[in-house]
């Protein structure tokens, strides 16, 4: 875990999610659950319980009929970059087993169930509810086994998982470069399955720092902002929305002026 | 050695310092959380060499383009074809968890003969030859008595090969009874047929128009091809949307306006836009002046003048009197008439949600014309008939005398019959015509495809009764569902992703594209390809039903059917018909006129002629009196839940809200203002009565519904053995009676009346 890497150039590895184009079709959970064999259940209306990468919640400006209006938002894991961006993000500074780190190549927050021991410190932490907790043994009935991924590994009762920015995709795409004696992973050779999955096209995903990528611009638009800003958690999912009021719900205090690099 | 307190402690304290030291706990914890965390059934997915297949989902009529992500023989994860020429990449939720059903507990893994009552769900394996038998015994033994009419077939669609091999086993075989299950293309076609006489599906091209006017139907809620729409309408935010219905949906929340009409007086209001555009002249003039029929008054064959659209709407449809009956004030009726006649390309649509049921074709023709009146028909942005693509080649067919005199024979459902001439289809008519029938059923033996009547239709304990009363039902599902368990045979088909199929046109899309289905995995279990099953039945039968089937098997018959079309498709999955360009307005009609029909002359000297005010109220197509039913239930559409035949997938299943699922209690949206007239608060239980009948709900406040309405979700309430759906929710189909269109037959109902009863 070493905070300087001064000799490589840093990714910092972003999404800006614009919340106009939204429409809550949940294709991007279902896209998630399947890329990274999220388990379900006989039951999963307590969704609390949920086990969920990625959540899209429903959000109302409480006026009455029909002057009412919703507005989707999906949230994954933020990748807190915390206080100045020295990857002290909330889960980060309580996990007391480094079951979850903040990779600086990256800048994604990680979490290795091997070494989770399901206190669920970084549940408590964790401002944004991204992380749920293995309460029961994942279960695939019939032949449904046949369906899941070799590259994520299945998680097992007792331990916390989160959203990873489907890390596996940008280990494979930088397996790719290297053996195609590449330095850079492209733009589009890295996308999560929730970005590739969006069919409106409402996910960008790329790198912050890179000028090439969309996010890089797309976060600095007049309409772009954080979920709690105001806990300095310096997350790196964005969101764009023309509409006031979903801004206000999002308790975007420090709206604008705080975006550091 | 006297041990006491002192020298007891200190040997304590030493073993636990000591073991301490040791790496004896420390190895121990280790090994208790590794053991915690290996449980012997937590499956280590199988790695293998990646590769990808590109087809086409068949989950739904939309046909999406998609790409199977293979790790060895198994399929890992379903993605958008981005290269494919309907949706472009998007795809839908139910797309995304088709492996689920692939590899999910419900699929039906061999032949099966019923041996417990039907509906019990118990079922003996038998084989094959033994099954295909029994069905040939039990036809042969019709046709030996005259009887082959008295089969009947219902099927998800009427297009594309299977569907055409199948139409061809009922003319060899000698029946008529060829019945497609409902939904909005019912009244789309015939709406078509009527005003333009054609024949065909009806395409917009939202490709190239910047304003949609969308009465209910659910663009973002999966109506058409859903990959299509949400690619479109979902990804793009210059296209205005002009979305009306009475709850917020989806759609409405993502359109850039939305009115929230009565239910039911979405027609009404299309005839009301027609009043300002007409008065101020908005309409295209060349449109109707050259190439319309009925615009002005004129007379019928008798003699007697005929009112038109535009004295029509003058005279009966202000903005004033439309804005009592739906509820939107007249300027925003003004202003809405305007803005589409005023946008570069504007194109209106009917429907339902998703489409998946008939509605009524009144409302078609009152949208229908607002298209005329643009002039958009056949024009980019507009609308137009997407006849089915001519791309078969068949061998010549003789038939016998048996099957020469079953198929003249009336169809049961009554389409194209007497009351009903210019309807293809009327499953909605099926049980009643089959429940009213004195001494043996009408229908003798039943094909199911495709299709889930059961589930799906209006009222589905009349459509079992009916069911009980045929002897011999075949169901070629290959998941379990409500009406597989109500069969007597199964005869299972290779599931989505396991068969090699042609796909014909989704609806909605503007010009004919046939998508080619490709095998991602050899089939799972002892299942037979349907197009194979109906070759094998005909020839069983010898004698001309087996001539007309001249194919070795399924696989040759494809090649040689398709011809030319074929190496287009192997090669691309896909194949557009680029000689279905639209024909120019002088061309493009078929009408007696040989325009476009505003009055369908076809209807003019029937008595249910055309737009019957009074159905277009709404009050006709609303069963229920307003004093014991205070409120209005409909349906809505989501694309989080499968609406059609499938029951949703588990991961669908988890990504539906807990405002519309908690445990195994469905709620019924209800406005928080008619929450408080009937002493109701969130989550509170409820019996919601119709006159069709009742159920225990749960209450969720919602203030995007309209007071006086309210809603439950189509898709839920499933009755088949699938722990993920079974008995989850109510099936809003069984709350709801068939009201007949009196014009066409055809299910008009969008609700019904209600009443909620605290419990």
């Amino acid at each position: 875990m070493t905070e300087n890497n001064q000799h490589k150039k840093v990714r910092r590895y972003g999404m800006v999610i614009d919340l106009d184009k939204c429409t809550g079709c949940g294709a991007c959970m279902v896209a998630c659950y399947s890329e990274n064999n999220v388990p379900f259940r006989t039951d999963e209306t307590k969704k609390l319980d949920s086990l969920n990468w990625l959540r899209v919640f429903k959000v109302s400006n409480n006026k009455s009929f029909p002057d009412v209006d919703i507005c989707h938002i999906p949230m994954p894991c933020m990748q807190c970059d915390g206080m100045h961006g020295h990857g002290h993000a909330p889960c980060v500074s309580v996990c007391p087993a480094v079951a979850t780190d903040y990779d600086h190549e990256t800048g994604i927050v990680s979490q290795i169930y091997t070494r989770c021991f399901g206190c669920r410190y970084c549940m408590a932490a964790c401002p944004y509810h991204a992380r749920t907790f293995n309460w029961w043994d994942p279960v695939w009935p019939a032949d449904m086994k046949k369906s899941l991924n070799p590259s994520v590994s299945v998680r097992m009762r007792g331990v916390v998982e989160k959203c990873s920015f489907c890390f596996h995709r940008y280990q494979q795409a930088k397996e790719k470069a290297f053996v195609e004696e590449r330095m850079q992973v492209e733009e589009t050779e890295y996308q999560t399955a929730c970005a590739e999955a969006c069919p409106v096209k409402a996910i960008t995903f790329g790198d912050l720092n890179n000028p090439d990528h969309k996010v890089h611009s797309l976060k600095k638009d007049k309409n772009a902002f954080r979920l709690l800003e105001s806990l300095h958690t310096n997350p790196k999912v964005y969101y764009l929305t023309k509409r006031d009021w979903v801004r206000r719900q999002c308790d975007n205090i420090d709206s604008h002026t705080d975006i550091k690099e | 050695m006297k041990i006491d307190r002192r020298c007891f402690l200190s040997f304590g304290l030493g073993v636990t310092a000591g073991t301490l030291f040791s790496p004896l706990p420390w190895k121990l914890m280790d090994d208790a959380s590794i053991w915690t965390q290996n449980w012997s059934w937590t499956p280590v997915p199988e790695p293998g060499e990646v590769s990808e297949v590109n087809t086409v989902c068949t989950l739904c009529p939309g046909g999406c383009g998609i790409r199977v992500r293979k790790v060895g023989k198994r399929a890992v994860k379903i993605e958008g074809l981005s290269d494919y020429p309907v949706n472009h990449g998007s795809i839908c939720p139910r797309g995304f968890s088709g492996l689920q059903y692939l590899y999910g507990p419900t699929r039906i893994k061999s032949p099966m003969k019923r041996v417990g009552p039907r509906g019990s769900g118990k079922f003996k394996k038998i084989s094959w030859d033994e099954a295909l038998a029994t069905v040939k015994d039990k036809l042969q033994d019709l046709r030996t008595k005259d009887m082959p009419h008295t089969l009947a077939c219902i099927a998800g669609s009427d297009r594309g090969t299977v569907s055409y091999l199948i139409d061809r086993f009922l003319t060899a075989y000698g029946s008529p009874n060829y019945i497609r299950d409902a939904s909005s293309r019912d009244a789309d076609e015939l709406a078509l047929y009527l005003t333009q006489g054609q024949d065909g599906s009806m395409g917009f091209d939202f490709e190239n128009t910047n304003f949609i006017l969308s009465f209910g139907a659910g663009l973002m809620e999966g109506w058409g091809a859903p990959g299509r729409m949400l690619n479109l309408v979902g990804s793009n935010v210059d296209k205005t949307v002009v979305q009306i219905e009475p709850r917020l949906s989806d759609s409405a929340a993502r359109a850039d306006k939305w009115l929230a009409a009565r239910p039911g007086t979405e027609g009404t209001l299309a005839l009301g836009m027609g009043h300002v555009i007409v008065r101020e002249g908005l309409y295209n003039r060349d449109f109707i002046d050259n190439f319309s029929f009925g615009f002005e008054d004129w007379s019928d064959e008798a003699g007697n003048t005929r009112q038109g659209y535009k004295a029509l709407v003058l005279n009966h449809y202000a903005p004033s009197h439309v804005a009592d009956i739906t509820g939107i004030s007249a300027v925003e009726i003004e202003s809405v008439a305007r803005a589409f006649a005023g946008a570069a390309k504007a194109v209106a649509i009917s429907g339902r949600g998703q489409g998946r049921a008939s509605d009524g074709v009144d409302e078609c023709l009152a949208v229908l014309c607002l298209n005329a009146l643009k002039g958009n028909i056949n024009r980019p942005g507009g609308i137009r008939a997407v006849a089915e693509p001519d791309y078969l080649t068949w061998p010549e067919m003789n038939v016998d005398l048996t099957a020469s005199k079953g198929r003249q024979q009336p169809r049961i459902d009554g389409a194209g019959t007497g009351a009903y001439p210019n309807t293809r289809y009327l499953i909605n008519r099926l049980p009643a015509a089959i429940n009213s029938a004195k001494g043996d059923s009408p229908v003798q033996a039943l094909f199911v495809t495709d299709a889930n009547p059961l589930y799906t239709m209006n009222d589905p304990e009349a459509a079992k009764k009916a069911f009980s009363r045929i002897p011999f039902i075949v169901n070629f599902s290959s998941v379990m569902d409500e009406t597989a368990m109500y069969s007597d045979i199964l005869l299972p088909d290779h599931f989505f992703l396991e068969k090699t199929r042609d796909v014909p046109s989704p609806p909605g899309v503007p010009v004919p594209v046939i998508g080619l289905a490709k095998p991602a995995v050899e089939p799972l279990y002892d299942t037979r390809h349907l197009g194979d099953t109906i070759i094998t039945l005909a020839k069983s039968f010898g004698g001309f039903v087996e001539t007309a089937f001249p194919w070795e098997d399924y696989g040759t018959f494809l090649e040689q059917t398709l011809a030319d079309v074929w190496s287009d498709l192997d090669e691309n999955g896909f194949w557009i018909d680029e000689k279905a360009a639209p024909k120019p307005w002088l061309e493009a009609f078929n009408t007696g006129s040989r325009k476009y029909e505003f009055y369908p002359a076809a209807l003019a000297n029937s008595d249910g002629h055309g737009y019957h005010p009074k159905v277009l109220e709404g009050a006709a197509s609303l069963p229920g009196g307003e004093k014991d039913y205070p409120l209005v239930l409909i349906p809505y559409d989501s694309i989080r839940l499968s609406c059609g035949i499938l029951a949703p997938s588990p991961f669908m299943m988890k990504i539906i809200d807990d405002t519309v699922l908690v445990k195994n209690n469905g709620l019924v949206e209800i406005n928080p203002e008619t929450a408080a007239r009937f002493g109701l608060s969130e989550g509170s239980g409820v019996v919601l009565k119709t006159p069709a009948g009742r159920a225990r709900v749960r209450v969720h406040l919602f203030s995007g519904i309209m007071p006086g309405v309210v809603a439950l979700p189509h898709g839920l309430g499933h009755r088949a053995p699938d722990k993920y759906t079974n008995g989850k929710g109510i099936n809003i189909n069984a709350l709801i009676n068939d009201v007949s269109d009196p014009v066409s037959g055809m299910n008009m109902a969008w609700g019904i009346r209600a009443t909620l009863e605290k419990v």
